[in-house]
């Protein structure tokens, strides 16, 4: 199965498309550090940043590369290979060249630059959210065997994180506003990886301080031990939630 | 040493393959031939674990393959249309596959299509520049390279030129003589007529007949392949009509 990551790993390197996304979050982190004075606000900045390209750049990119590895799938189907290994191998390969990449673009210029505990925070949220999102194109590419159709339900899948759920929750708030459903909402945030990971990263900062009374609710929370080890883990759970559906697609699947 | 029994396949309504009951045996040459769309290619998948029956189970040297993968050690696949990752050169690839196979000593290794198919000169190529032939050259070698007791090929003489087709089908030829089953689709039968000792015609997803050769010369009075299978059909129009 190593063998097969390791073979993986340098097929991606090799892709310019990864080196390019490395370049980018390189520069961008640089220059919200550089820009911006106060290192709580380029953190902010890049928080927010990062929040939107990582997921998206690794479930486009790995939905595509599922894709195109289709043929090199079939050829270790033929040799005698589980297919656990295959796709295992595929998504470990996939994680260790996309968390690489993130590493030395995000993780070493924000630690160089602001060294904290907010900078580690984001760096394993993003990271996290990394495998999360490659998991999930696993998923969309395993289900639909069009192409096109594929990236679809990824770019859906992107989009409902993104867009659509923060938009709901913002409709439930304003239509309860006049009930305390803060505590409500703040375990609604459980289902979303991408809020979850914004939470536990803005609790960090002074910005907390700014978010009114479902910010104190989720302070409370989220700085607490158990608070963010249950947020860990709910990130936790939603990386082997799609892993496992799509190891079990795969099983099954007519290729 | 392979066993099919009671094999079904259903794509959506489309019922590939139904009931389908087949025995191999080492040293077979045995043709899969059928109108397209008969299923032959859903068989052989199924047979390499891509494809998974709905019903029925598939033996292999007496045990079931039901999701396991050891099995395939002993078999070389050839498949109707070779693709391969395209940012990879021809040598990468052999490199690759024998670094996955580990389970072969180099000793053991066969490069006889190899070296005839002279895959050495377009090791520094990349596989997404090789034409259909050429491809179908370097699947062929890898079918060959780890010396299996069956080979499976499916369509392999299509995008050959005729010297490479010559080549393969002496390999073919050889590989019975030395006690392997070869399985092999195609529709061309003039190419077939020299390897094959069996032939199974699928339509419809179901088994018209499993005979060895000799019988069906014998049934038939015919010597050739095309001309025995066009007996045979023109012989069931006949009695249809």
């Amino acid at each position: 199965m190593l063998k097969i990551t390791k073979f993986i790993v340098q097929d991606l390197f090799r892709n310019w498309i990864i080196l390019l996304y490395m370049i980018f979050l390189m520069a961008a982190s640089f220059g919200f550090f550089m820009l911006e004075g106060q290192a709580d606000k380029a953190l902010l900045g890049l928080l927010n940043l990062s929040l939107l390209v990582v997921p998206m750049m690794t479930i486009i990119f790995s939905t595509m590369y599922y894709y195109n590895m289709y043929e090199f799938i079939v050829l270790m189907l033929a040799q005698p290979l589980k297919r656990k290994t295959i796709l295992s191998s595929i998504f470990l390969g996939l994680c260790i060249a996309f968390g690489l990449a993130l590493i030395v673009g995000l993780g070493i210029p924000m630690l160089v630059m602001n060294y904290s505990i907010a900078s580690l925070m984001l760096l394993g949220v993003d990271l996290l959210l990394t495998f999360i999102f490659i998991a999930i194109a696993l998923v969309a590419g395993i289900w639909t065997r069009d192409k096109a159709k594929g990236m679809g339900v990824s770019l859906l899948f992107w989009v409902y994180f993104v867009l659509i759920f923060d938009g709901l929750i913002l409709l439930l708030m304003y239509n309860f506003s006049d009930y305390p459903i803060e505590k409500i909402i703040l375990y609604i945030t459980l289902l979303n990886p991408i809020d979850i990971g914004r939470i536990l990263v803005l609790m960090q900062t002074q910005a907390a301080a700014l978010m009114g009374y479902s910010g104190a609710v989720f302070n409370q929370f989220f700085t607490q031990g158990w608070g963010i080890a249950l947020a860990f883990l709910a990130l936790l759970f939603w990386t082997a939630l799609p892993v496992f559906i799509s190891f079990r697609l795969f099983h099954k699947k007519d290729l | 040493m392979i066993h099919i029994r009671e094999l079904n396949k259903k794509f959506g309504k489309h019922h590939v393959l139904q009931n389908i009951n087949l025995q191999f045996e080492l040293g077979q040459g045995v043709a899969l031939i059928g109108p397209n769309g008969s299923g032959k290619t859903t068989l052989i998948k199924a047979l390499l674990g891509m494809v998974i029956p709905d019903k029925g189970e598939m033996l292999f040297n007496g045990s079931s393959i039901k999701n396991q993968s050891l099995y395939r050690q002993n078999i070389g696949y050839m498949p109707q249309i070779s693709r391969f990752p395209d940012n990879m050169k021809v040598g990468q690839l052999f490199n690759m596959i024998r670094d996955v196979r580990e389970d072969i000593k180099a000793d053991v290794y066969d490069w006889e299509l190899y070296d005839s198919f002279e895959i050495e000169q377009m090791k520094t190529k990349r596989l997404n520049i090789l034409s259909g032939g050429m491809k179908q050259k370097v699947s062929a070698a890898l079918a060959f390279l780890f010396n299996p007791k069956v080979l499976v090929l499916d369509e392999p003489t299509a995008g050959l030129d005729p010297v490479s087709n010559e080549i393969l089908k002496e390999k073919l030829r050889k590989s019975i003589t030395n006690g392997k089953l070869v399985l092999i689709t195609s529709h061309i039968l003039n190419d077939l007529d020299e390897i094959t000792t069996h032939v199974a015609y699928l339509m419809d997803g179901k088994t018209q007949f499993f005979k060895s050769l000799e019988q069906l010369k014998m049934e038939t009075s015919e010597d050739r392949l095309n001309k025995i299978i066009a007996h045979i059909l023109n012989g069931e129009e006949a009695v249809h009509a």
